[in-house]
C-alpha cells in the first residue's frame, strides 16, 4: 500500500507529514530506551515481510501485515514502520521521502487502531478459535482501513484520481484476505510460544 | 539484498558532506511535489539526471528502479487521460488528464534521480548520523541504524526459512495452506528477533549503552559543500517561487 512520489497534492502531503510525525513523536515518547533494538527488530521484521508474495491468478500480491505490526508494537508501531518505509525508499524506491509522512499514516495509523480495539482481545482470549478470529480480523480490518485512507489521500487530491482510488481499492480485497488469514495463524503461534510478544505496553515500559 | 548498490565510487558526489547531501534532497523534494505546471518538473528532471550523471551511478540498478517506478506510472498514463476532472464532474478533455499524466511521470523520475544520485550514496551510518544532524530524535536514528543493520540478517533468516520449505516441497499458491504456512513462517521470524533483540540489548548495555548517540568521526563542511548548498538553494528557491506564482 504505497503512493509513490509526485501524485499527491501538497497539502495532502503537508497533511499527511505532519500527523506522521505527531504519530512518531507520541510513538518515541512512549517507548523505553530499552526498547529501541525490540522496535527495530520488527521493523526490519516487517520490511522482511513485506517482500512474501503469495501469488494470485496470473499476478500476485505482497502482505502489507500492519495489523500485526501493531498488535506487536502498539504505539511505536509510528516509528517502525517510518524506519521501514524509509528503508523500502532507499532500496527499492517504492515511495520517497515526499510520500514517507502519507505512507506511514496509511499503514501505522489502521495498526494503532486495530492494536487499541482488538489489543485486549488477542491477548485475552481464552480458546485457540477466538485468538485466531481476532487476529484475523485485526489482519484483515487495518488492510480495509489502510485502503480506505489511501481512497481518501487520493480523493483529497482533487482531480481525476477516483477511477484509480477504485480500483486501487478493489485490488486489495485479495490482500485483505491474505493478509487476515497470515496474521491469525501467525497471532495462534506467538499466542502458543510468545505471548509476551503480544503485550507491547508491557514491552515499550522501562523495566 | 543490500542497500549498498549506489555507495560505491569517488565521484565528486560522494565526497559531499553526507549532510548536505541529504538536506540537499529534502530541500529540493518540497518545489518538485508542491508544483502544477511542467516547468519546475522538467527543469527538476534535468537537474537530477545532472546529479546521477555526476555521482557516476551503475546504469543497470538506476534503469531497474526507474524501471519499478515507471511501472506503476504507466498504470496512471492508462486510466488518467479518460478519468473525470472530479466526483461528479463530466469527463474532462483528453488532453488534460495527458498532462497531469505527463506532470506525474516528470515529477516522479525527477524526484527519484534526486535521491538516488544524493541520499542513496550516503553509506547506512552516515545517513544515520546525518539525520541526527538535522534534528532528528536520537531513538529514531537508533531504530533506523538497527533496522539497517538487522535487514540484512533477518533477510538472511528469512531466506533459511524458505529454503528448508523448498526442501520440503513447499509451493505457494492462493491456498489456506500457503497462507497458514506464511502466518508460521512470519511467526518464527518474529520470535527469534525477539530473542535478537533482547540478546543485542543485553551486549549493549553491557558495553554501556545510555541511549544516547555517538560516533567517531565528525562530518566537516569543506567549500564545495558550500557552493553546492549555495546552489541548492538558489534552485530551490527559484523552483518554488515559479511553483506558488
Amino acid at each position: 500500500m504505497h503512493v509513490s512520489e509526485g501524485i499527491l497534492t501538497g497539502p495532502v502531503l503537508a497533511g499527511g507529514a505532519v500527523l506522521a510525525a505527531a504519530g512518531v513523536a507520541i510513538g518515541l515518547r512512549r517507548m523505553s530506551v530499552e526498547a529501541t533494538p525490540r522496535t527495530a527488530m520488527l521493523a526490519a521484521v516487517f520490511f522482511v515481510a513485506s517482500l512474501i508474495h503469495v501469488p494470485l491468478g496470473p499476478s500476485n500480491v505482497h502482505l502489507i501485515l500492519n495489523g500485526l505490526a501493531g498488535l506487536l508494537l502498539g504505539w511505536s508501531v509510528f516509528p517502525a514502520l517510518a524506519v521501514a518505509l524509509l528503508l523500502q525508499a532507499m532500496l527499492f524506491q517504492f515511495g520517497g521521502l515526499t510520500v514517507l509522512g502519507v505512507n506511514t499514516l496509511l499503514m501505522a495509523l489502521p495498526g494503532l487502531l486495530v492494536y487499541l480495539a482488538l489489543g485486549r482481545a488477542v491477548r485475552g482470549a481464552r480458546t485457540s478459535a477466538a485468538v485466531f478470529a481476532a487476529g484475523c480480523a485485526a489482519g484483515a480490518l487495518s488492510v480495509a482501513l489502510a485502503g480506505v485512507l489511501l481512497t481518501l489521500a487520493l480523493a483529497l487530491g482533487g482531480r481525476g484520481f477516483l477511477g484509480v482510488a477504485g480500483a486501487l481499492l478493489a485490488a486489495h480485497v485479495p490482500v485483505m484476505v491474505a493478509d487476515g488469514l497470515v496474521t491469525g495463524f501467525c497471532v495462534l503461534l506467538l499466542h502458543k510460544v510468545r505471548p509476551s510478544a503480544l503485550d507491547p505496553a508491557g514491552a515499550e515500559a522501562p523495566p | 539484498m543490500s542497500c549498498l548498490g549506489f555507495l560505491g565510487g569517488g565521484s565528486r558526489v560522494h565526497r559531499l558532506d553526507p549532510r548536505v547531501r541529504v538536506a540537499s534532497a529534502a530541500l529540493m523534494s518540497v518545489p518538485i511535489a508542491l508544483s502544477t505546471g511542467l516547468a519546475v518538473p522538467a527543469m527538476a528532471l534535468l537537474a537530477g539526471l545532472a546529479l546521477a550523471s555526476a555521482a557516476r551511478l551503475p546504469e543497470a540498478a538506476l534503469l531497474r528502479r526507474l524501471g519499478r517506478l515507471n511501472l506503476f506510472v504507466l498504470f496512471l498514463w492508462l486510466v488518467l487521460p479518460w478519468s473525470p476532472p472530479g466526483p461528479g464532474a463530466g469527463p474532462a478533455p483528453v488532453e488534460e488528464g495527458i498532462l497531469l499524466a505527463l506532470a506525474i511521470t516528470l515529477k516522479a523520475n525527477a524526484i527519484v534521480l534526486v535521491f538516488t544520485a544524493l541520499v542513496a550514496t550516503v553509506a547506512p551510518a552516515d545517513l544515520g548520523h546525518a539525520l541526527r544532524s538535522l534534528g532528528l530524535p536520537d531513538k529514531l536514528v537508533h531504530v533506523f541504524l538497527f533496522a539497517i543493520r538487522y535487514t540484512d540478517v533477518i533477510h538472511g533468516e528469512y531466506e533459511r526459512l524458505r529454503c528448508a520449505m523448498k526442501a520440503r516441497a513447499f509451493l505457494a499458491k492462493f491456498n489456506l495452506h500457503t497462507l497458514r504456512t506464511f502466518g508460521y513462517l512470519v511467526g518464527l521470524l518474529l520470535v527469534r528477533s525477539l530473542d535478537r533483540a533482547e540478546r543485542v540489548l543485553a551486549a549493549m548495555k553491557c558495553r554501556g549503552f545510555d541511549g544516547r548517540f555517538r560516533t567517531l568521526h565528525a562530518f566537516a563542511m569543506r567549500p564545495a559543500d558550500r557552493v553546492f548548498l549555495g546552489a541548492v538553494l538558489v534552485a530551490t528557491g527559484g523552483w518554488m517561487w515559479m511553483a506558488l506564482a
